[in-house]
């Protein structure tokens, strides 16, 4: 939050995009889409690209289909005659070797990736091309939202998603950016030559080549107002299984590039982001923890009472006297307080129309009653060495 | 890379003192806490003592005159917020004991001032002959005391006129050891004392209505209350 305050104003200042500076000295810049089993999002993930606002003898699109059992292949053959598209196909292989079998075609200045379920907005290349005029600068990220999101579960993702707005714009502030989302993070294709390709990374292959890119101290930057529209799962078991990979993959990497954390050679990343962020998910597992057993212990005596009185109603007096007024409840309610400023202030960059929603509320209250059911599973899986899957 | 050490600084600064701040509210809330128990048992104590001097002043008092509003009434409420303050604070806490001595004193000298109303006005006049001593112990050495907990609570609750003391057994408090002994009272808890007789182990809410069959007259006198107002 202090950083928040600090470079806020510095950073309003600078908003421009490359266009508006440089019509003519746009670099080139190649995005892949991998796709694998995606004929029904693939076409309005290509559409989007196409409409983006960069010229197009600058701009070309690799679709990769990673060995597609369904009518993918097929599907994205409508554009097998436009000269931006080209078409790659190869045996499946997971997503890390799509991207970098496409990246042995790119040959632009500027490479990025795309998933087959996201879209982005027409101007968020331009915004992101912008911050490349700084030659320090190895990759950037874009701002991540929810395409379109439903019911409860979807309008807690969706606040969530804003919510990570905030923080990516925070950690970049801090040049401790540990993930470049696979939706349409940009980077500079000097980045693979110098550390080489994606890996497998435990599914999470846009978190490690981040970690590694901070390794080897390449800058990477975030540009909040380049919005890109991801799908978000709507069923639970399909959060449950998103999250348990992107959480697994975290720790797991986390785990891999240990020898980061605190080093002050690593910056605010080793000493503070990492650190901070491991403690989050111990401390969150904690008080989660703590929270069952008091539930339990709870019904445990009800039920004793029950058995014991039969069901009874007493009336409810209510006193002062027993509101709880441990540490623990003075902390936490400044930590709410917290959250619902970084909220409010996130929805501000996420140009939401509202301050506050009831995406926001439903996050607030419901997401730490969720977080910790996948985050359990991924401490489980950690442990017994259980890998996830991507689907 | 570079590390922000002064930033580090500010913010360990700042997080030190969000907790400092939730600490002191705590210990000041806590601390009204205690307060309020004791502003209670200072309150009966003098509810206790005017109606003994009353008592002793007017020993011609008529016996329809002393109500059940000559006993305190904030005996039970006060039982409720030292029992909870006890979970929070820990059975440990000097504070907590000493509160629960004077609260233990205080239950004492009420039963004592009872006993006084019954034996002259005897126990059909105010319903004052009902009441209940109960022993336990939270040290886990007793496990129907929460039971037990469960049952008087609900008698409490049901029966307002019943007056239900509890004591710690173990509480180091010498009044309270001397009561112990008079009854020959063992330690094989939970304990009940009514009018004078000991029972041990766990009493059901029907055992207890057995014991004291004037809360089954109680019953019957509701239940025709209950159907007279039906019958209006």
């Amino acid at each position: 939050m202090i950083t928040y305050f600090e470079f806020r104003q510095a950073d309003f200042a600078k908003a421009t995009t490359a266009k508006e500076r440089n019509p003519n000295k746009l670099p080139s810049v190649s995005v892949i889409v991998p796709v694998w089993n995606e004929e029904t999002t693939v076409l309005k993930t290509v559409f989007s690209l196409l409409k983006l606002n960069y010229p197009k003898d600058k701009l070309s699109i690799l679709i990769i289909d990673d060995g597609s059992t369904d009518k993918t292949w097929n599907v994205i053959q409508r554009f097998a005659k436009n000269k931006q598209i080209k078409l790659l196909r190869k045996e499946n292989g997971g997503k890390h070797t799509a991207l970098n079998y496409a990246l042995e075609f790119v040959d632009s200045e500027l490479v990025g990736c795309l998933d087959a379920d996201s879209f982005v907005h027409p101007e968020a290349l331009n915004r992101i091309v912008a911050k490349f005029e700084d030659p320090e600068i190895m990759a950037v990220t874009p701002s991540v939202k929810a395409f379109e999101p439903r019911g409860i579960l979807g309008l807690i993702q969706k606040a969530e998603y804003i919510f990570g707005i905030f923080l990516r714009k925070v950690f970049y502030y801090l040049n401790a950016l540990y993930i470049t989302p696979g939706p349409f993070s940009i980077f500079r294709r000097s980045v693979f030559r110098q550390i080489g390709g994606y890996r497998h990374a435990h599914n999470t292959e846009d978190m490690e080549i981040a970690m590694r890119m901070q390794k080897n101290r390449m800058k990477i930057s975030n540009v909040s107002d380049a919005f890109i529209y991801t799908i978000i799962p709507t069923s639970f078991v399909a959060l449950y299984k998103q999250r348990l990979r992107w959480v697994y993959g975290f720790i797991k990497n986390t785990i891999d590039y240990r020898d980061m954390i605190f080093k002050p050679q690593y910056g605010n990343l080793g000493m503070i982001v990492l650190p901070a962020a491991g403690f989050s998910v111990i401390s969150t597992m904690y008080f989660f923890g703590a929270m069952i057993i008091n539930w339990a212990n709870l019904l445990i005596l009800k039920i004793k009472e029950i058995s014991t009185i039969g069901l009874s109603w007493h009336d409810f007096n209510f006193d002062l006297f027993y509101v709880n007024t441990d540490v623990v409840i003075f902390v936490s309610l400044v930590a709410v307080l917290g959250t619902i400023f970084v909220v409010v202030a996130s929805r501000g960059l996420a140009e939401e129309k509202n301050k506050f929603g009831l995406d926001s509320l439903l996050f607030v209250v419901f997401y730490a009653l969720l977080a910790p059911l996948w985050m359990s599973k991924a401490i489980y899986n950690v442990v017994f060495s259980k890998n996830t899957k991507w689907r | 890379m570079e590390v922000g050490w002064k930033k580090y600084a500010y913010t360990f600064l700042i997080t030190a003192v969000i907790f400092a701040t939730a600490i002191f509210a705590s210990n000041y809330f806590n601390q009204k806490k205690i307060n309020e128990i004791k502003d209670i048992e200072s309150g009966i104590s003098i509810d206790i003592s005017a109606s003994e001097t009353q008592f002793s002043l007017l020993s011609e008092l008529p016996c329809r005159e002393i109500s059940s509003s000559f006993l305190s009434k904030e005996l039970s409420t006060l039982g409720d917020k030292l029992a909870y303050t006890e979970e929070n604070r820990g059975s440990d806490d000097t504070e907590v004991i000493n509160l629960k001595k004077y609260y233990s004193l205080l239950q004492i000298k009420d039963f004592l001032l009872m006993q006084k109303i019954k034996d002259r006005c005897g126990s059909g006049t105010t319903n004052s002959g009902l009441s209940v001593m109960y022993f336990y112990s939270n040290k886990g050495d007793c496990s129907d005391c929460q039971k037990e907990g469960f049952v008087l609570t609900k008698l409490r609750q049901d029966y307002p006129e019943l007056r239900v003391y509890s004591f710690d057994y173990n509480l180091d408090l010498s009044a309270l050891q001397t009561l112990i002994s008079i009854y020959n009272i063992d330690k094989k808890l939970p304990v009940i004392l009514i009018n004078g007789k000991v029972y041990y182990g766990f009493k059901s809410i029907d055992d207890l209505k057995n014991i004291l069959p004037a809360l089954k007259e109680i019953d019957i006198q509701k239940a025709k209350q209950a159907t007279s107002t039906k019958a209006k």
